[in-house]
């Protein structure tokens, strides 16, 4: 059982992994909780350049029967709730039983933060992820008519989605200001990540604005003018002039409560309204889901261009304890397409160490491959990426931790 | 009501697999092997899975994937089972999740009175 390389999460990153690994003849068990392989992968679905679909149900079917013509082990449906070391063995504490392995590496993926507003524990308050969940991957519409609170990157490429579907997107909201929106419910910070979606948007109008807002004053401007019911992207208002105050319903929801704000955020009084919705998505971002790092006992360093706590690690995406290895979201949040990138650079560096033919030049030409594949990247998560991949490397470089021994 | 994406324009037409019948709640349902409950709940209009153990308002899926343990519900007597991670299967029996007994709060309620 200790010769077999664990990994946790059949995401992109995990899957990407598994194959390096198999094609290297090495043993590999990938663990996961949900019902099928693929992770966060199976609901995406974009048209990358006019009339070519990036399906991640495609994809991920395509990488689940490339491992498994490879012999690779799937054990899904287990959760894993503990990790830990004994001598030179991770034990994976998981529902079900206890595995064993020298080389562990940690695919978990990223979760969503969540905005909580009056009404968010109503039944038909999601997050946009579980929507886009329900709607690509099971097929049932999360309902006829939704509003997403938040304006990012992944709430308009799902409000997008959505329609798609054939389910109607009301507006994307901003969420009202409080202690927990941070800079998610001020319009001009708003404006300013959204401006990296625009390319996006099939609107030229959209395309061009972007372009003409590089700079602050532009931007400043933007917002002044910003129409008070909002700008269409893919036919949905995109409203940074309204906020949600707060979700009504009785035993569901039935609708929520939009007051217009103020560049700065605040309510303009009296404004509220109320509009219909059956559903209501959260979009609140996401963040690298690292628990099992954390339980693990790696060096946790907060990178906001990363998308919030990072487990230590280093380019060849080793931990600095022996024996685990990290590779995806968990080490900031990036599209699929880094997540697979970097699955290999993983792979490559396990193979390396258990001396199944990995050199190092293989293992440089895997990481260019990453930084080729985020230069490149249809959907930026954060503006400064490269910058918060390069302040994880200086922490590594700089950090005098010596290999832990546990 | 929701309803299922029976055909898409680029994930084509819906392929469903055998029809199974669970119960929520002692009411009987239909779904297809091996979705998940709260798939198979919501495409019946089912958003309500549980009341909250103290207070007693509606809960209903939040993340879908596990996460934020919102969708428990009693699945053939296990409590605490996430309807987002769990496959249906023929003759499944599910209890949502009810109002508990708050002895504390109810013993200073009635003294108060």
């Amino acid at each position: 059982m200790n010769n077999k390389v664990i990994i946790i999460g059949a995401g992109p990153a995990g899957l990407s992994a598994a194959i390096t690994l198999a094609e290297k003849n090495i043993a590999v068990l990938v663990i996961d909780e949900y019902l099928y392989a693929g992770g966060r992968l199976l609901g995406q679905l974009y048209e990358e350049k006019p009339g070519t679909w990036w399906n991640g149900i495609v994809e991920s079917e395509r990488l689940l029967e490339r491992a498994k013509s490879l012999e690779v082990e799937f054990l899904l449906q287990t959760s894993v709730s503990d990790l830990e070391k004994v001598d030179q063995t991770w034990l994976i504490h998981t529902t079900k039983g206890i595995f064993r392995t020298r080389h562990l590496l940690l695919a978990t993926g990223a979760a969503e933060s969540p905005f909580p507003i009056p009404g968010w524990t109503l039944p038909g308050v999601m997050s946009v992820g579980a929507a886009q969940v329900m709607t690509n991957v099971h097929r049932v519409k999360p309902g006829k008519r939704g509003v997403i609170i938040g304006v990012n990157v992944l709430s308009s490429a799902i409000a997008m989605e959505l329609q798609l579907a054939g389910v109607q997107v009301a507006a994307i909201t901003l969420p009202h200001a409080n202690l927990l929106t941070k800079g998610n419910s001020n319009p001009l910070e708003v404006m300013n990540s959204l401006l990296h979606v625009a390319h996006m948007a099939p609107s030229p109008l959209v395309k061009i604005g972007s372009k003409l807002m590089k700079n602050d004053f532009m931007k400043k401007l933007g917002i002044n003018f910003y129409p008070k019911n909002g700008v269409k992207m893919w036919d949905i208002p995109i409203m940074l002039r309204k906020a949600v105050v707060e979700i009504v319903g009785k035993d569901e929801v039935e609708g929520v409560i939009l007051a217009t704000i103020n560049t700065d955020g605040s309510i303009v009084k009296g404004s509220e309204k109320r509009i219909k919705a059956d559903f209501v998505c959260i979009a609140g971002g996401l963040y690298p889901l690292a628990e099992l790092a954390s339980l693990a006992g790696c060096p946790f360093h907060y990178i906001e261009q990363l998308g919030g706590f990072i487990p230590l690690h280093n380019e060849q995406m080793e931990t600095n304890l022996e024996g685990l290895y990290v590779a995806g979201n968990i080490t900031g949040i990036e599209g699929a397409k880094v997540a697979l990138a970097q699955g290999k650079v993983a792979a490559l560096t396990i193979s390396q160490r258990l001396n199944a033919g990995a050199s190092q030049h293989d293992i440089k030409l895997a990481i260019q491959d990453v930084e080729k594949t985020r230069a490149t990247a249809h959907i930026q998560f954060h503006p400064d990426i490269l910058a918060g991949r390069q302040q994880m490397k200086q922490i590594w470089a700089e950090s005098v931790v010596p290999l832990a021994t546990h | 009501m929701t309803e299922r994406i029976m055909s898409h324009p680029v994930l084509g037409n819906l392929i469903l697999k055998e029809k199974v019948t669970f119960t929520f709640d002692e009411q009987v349902f239909e779904g297809y092997e091996g979705e998940s409950l709260a798939a198979a709940l919501l495409a019946q209009g089912i958003r309500t899975l549980r009341l909250h153990e103290e207070t007693g308002q509606p809960r209903g899926i939040y993340c879908n994937i596990g996460h934020c343990f919102e969708c428990r519900v009693n699945v053939n007597g296990l409590e605490g089972e996430r309807a987002c991670l769990t496959p249906i299967s023929d003759g499944m029996v599910v209890k949502s999740g009810q109002t508990l007994p708050t002895s504390v709060r109810d013993w200073r309620k009635n003294l108060e009175q």
